[in-house]
């Protein structure tokens, strides 16, 4: 205390005292806040800045890498639509002179025998007129008539004959109409197929075309194009993930079958780390052996395309190189099923031996029902199972591989332009702060600002040309 | 994604170095039990209750433990007084068949059990360290079948301080005496000696167990 006894005296020195201190350092605070809000928003708004454009050169990447996969897809499924309809020409439309041929015989058959189908009509007889001549002799002859009574009778036994023929010609003429239904089926058969392989052709062009469409747009570079194949990668990372759980609980019970025979080769005594066993180890190994050998035989078959060395080798390579992890598969499939059993084995000589040790006597061995002998040829089967179903991981793992890099560069993206958002945001906020504070302190010395205001005006008064230049200098300090 | 990648490549490096570097174990797992099994006088007839220690410790340890069953005697120092010891196979059905061999080795013992004289107690403990030392396990544990009651005749020497470094020591089913019975200052003074003699020895542990179904979680913890 200044004055002892007088607290609001002393208070009021402190307070005058504080104030004139602070009023004399305005400007070194004024300076000293206004650099600090600088020095931390300076940094923020630049590294901000540098992440939008490290963000700007991701999306450029991202998309580049995204547009230039789909491509590759498309490019492959084109080539493969193109097989396809190579295929069906060679395979179907091959045979197709041959089809002709068969069709032009089959016509030309018919074209003759419907030739000799045709109806000749018959000629009138000759002797009709010199008959009507006869029969206009008037007279009651009876000479005319018996000649006329022999006509007649000569023309009944004619007409019989000729109706006779008439209808013996008209049925070989329908016999031979019968023997055009095989030919009109066989025609219409053949007609049929033809129908089918160019429906079949006709569908194979429009999935071209559509992939040329797509293709089309890729090139182009089209923004529509890439949001759908970056939502199609989201979905495909969850469908790929989804499987991929399954297989890995596929994988769990297949180390559960081999883990405790595998203490039977490795030993069971052995501990690598925490409660890891080498037999686990060695049975994990086992099952990544056999997922990789899983890979190779995918990777060989064209289903998968995870290593590009593979889908390099030729024909004849590729097909040995499948035929070796094919056969690993097959071998590591049998060990498995039978360390399956040894497990089974294992277990039971376990609890027989338990067994006698709480019971402390020789134990009635139950007899062996066909019932007890299902798990352990469930557990055979599974085990023998097992590593083909893993070999079709490959699949999915190929599918997450290449939709991991999109949505992993989308995710990356926008991290980094929420980052930037955040430290361009902070940067504001520490400079308009620093703002705010030398406000803040102008208004703890508000008197002696006053004063020293009033001051400067009556020396303006008195000196005018002044006031302009320290008017300028105030106006800058301020800003 | 390149440009992220970079940044985390030395991280991922370093991750992964620590995990490798973490994987390898020094430790020596195995678990080798001792079982001193007290024939002296009266307590010959509770040797028997043995058996069940015996079975439980054969059900429960594993490929690659070690396990030794020896009896106390006038003067145990001795590998003679060893029934059986077995360190088991690393393939689980050999350590299956030699849990039998051992189960029908202490049980032809233990039918024809014949009390001793004297009881020598520190004697065993010495042979048994040596064994248990000798194993290299990570884990060594003593278990002393005895009313924890030591007789020795007057040429038998056991009055210096013994070394059970490393090994924790249970003693079970220690029964009453009659005269514990009269002044049970008696029975926990001897406990109390028998404490502090192991604990200057250097022992990890030492327990009394009376109820054997106590001693599961005390045999499981390792």
């Amino acid at each position: 205390m200044i004055w002892p006894g007088n607290p609001g005296l002393s208070a009021a020195t402190w307070l005058l005292g504080a104030v004139a201190f602070l009023y004399a350092a305005r400007t070194s605070v004024h300076e000293l806040v206004r650099s600090t809000g600088q020095a931390i928003a300076g940094p923020l708004r630049a590294i901000s800045r540098w992440l939008s454009a490290a963000a700007d050169e991701l999306h450029a990447r991202n998309r580049a890498v995204l547009l230039g996969q789909a491509r590759r897809e498309v490019e492959a499924r084109i080539e493969r639509e193109f097989e396809r309809v190579s295929g069906l020409v060679t395979r179907d439309l091959d045979g197709y002179p041959s089809l002709q041929r068969k069709l032009q015989d089959e016509i030309a058959c018919m074209e003759e025998d419907y030739k000799k189908c045709g109806e000749v009509p018959p000629a009138s007889p000759d002797w009709v007129e010199a008959v009507a001549a006869v029969a206009r002799v008037k007279s009651g002859n009876e000479m005319v008539q018996k000649i006329l009574a022999d006509i007649s009778t000569s023309i009944n036994v004619m007409h019989d004959k000729s109706l006779a023929e008439y209808r013996r010609a008209y049925k070989s003429r329908h016999r031979i109409l019968g023997r055009f239904l095989p030919f009109w089926r066989s025609v219409e058969r053949t007609l049929s197929r033809v129908d089918q392989k160019l429906e079949g052709l006709r569908s194979s062009a429009a999935i071209v075309d559509a992939q040329m469409d797509k293709y089309g747009e890729i090139t182009a570079n089209s923004d529509r194009v890439a949001h759908a194949l970056t939502v199609s990668a989201f979905t495909q990372l969850v469908v790929s993930l989804l499987v991929l759980a399954v297989a890995a609980g596929g994988a769990f019970v297949n180390f559960k079958l081999i883990a405790l025979p595998m203490s039977e080769m490795v030993g069971a005594g052995d501990i690598l780390a925490g409660n890891l066993r080498t037999s686990e180890v060695a049975a994990l190994v086992i099952i990544l052996v056999e997922t990789s050998m899983g890979l190779f035989v995918m990777e060989t078959l064209r289903i998968t395309n995870l290593f590009p060395p593979i889908a390099q080798l030729d024909d004849r390579m590729r097909r040995r190189l499948l035929w070796v992890s094919g056969t690993l598969l097959i071998v590591l499939a049998a060990v498995e099923a039978s360390l399956a059993l040894m497990r089974d084995m294992l277990i039971a000589d376990k609890q027989a031996l338990i067994q006698s040790l709480a019971l402390g006597a020789e134990q009635v061995m139950i007899a062996d029902k066909w019932v007890g002998n299902i798990p352990t040829i469930g557990q055979m089967v599974l085990g023998f199972i097992l590593p083909f179903a893993l070999a079709f991981v490959a699949i999915p793992l190929e599918s997450l591989i290449h939709s991991a890099r999109t949505v992993g560069g989308v995710i990356a993206l926008a991290l980094m332009r929420l980052l930037a958002f955040v430290l361009r945001l902070v940067g504001h906020i520490a400079k308009h702060t620093s703002r705010v504070l030398i406000t803040l302190y102008d208004l703890i010395i508000v008197v002696p600002l006053m004063i020293e205001r009033l001051g400067k005006r009556a020396v303006a008064e008195v000196s005018p040309p002044v006031a302009p230049a320290l008017e300028a200098e105030e106006g800058r300090r301020a800003s | 994604m390149r440009i992220v990648f970079s940044h985390l490549a030395p991280l991922l490096l370093a991750l992964v170095v620590a995990l490798l570097a973490g994987c390898g174990d020094a430790r020596n797992h195995a678990h080798a039990v001792y079982v001193l099994i007290d024939t002296s006088g009266t307590y010959a007839q509770e040797a028997v209750k043995a058996h069940r220690i015996v079975n439980y410790l054969l059900g429960t340890l594993n490929p690659g433990d070690s396990l030794a069953v020896a009896r106390v005697e006038s003067r145990s120092f001795s590998e003679k007084d060893i029934i059986a010891k077995v360190t088991f196979d690393q393939r689980p059905s050999q350590a299956n068949a030699q849990k039998r061999a051992f189960q029908a080795a202490v049980d032809a013992f233990l039918k024809g059990v014949q009390g001793s004289r004297y009881t020598d107690i520190t004697g065993g403990l010495l042979q048994g360290a040596e064994y248990l030392n000798e194993s290299g396990a990570g884990t060594k544990t003593l278990i002393v079948f005895s009313d924890m009651q030591e007789e020795l005749d007057q040429n038998t020497v056991r009055d210096f301080p013994i070394d059970m470094t490393g090994i924790r020591v249970i003693a079970v089913n220690v029964v009453k005496l009659r005269t514990d019975n009269a002044d049970p200052r008696r029975y926990f003074g001897r406990l109390e000696a028998w404490q502090q003699r192991l604990e200057d020895a250097g022992a990890k542990e030492w327990r009394v167990i009376n109820d054997l179904e106590r001693l599961d979680p005390v045999l499981a913890r390792r």
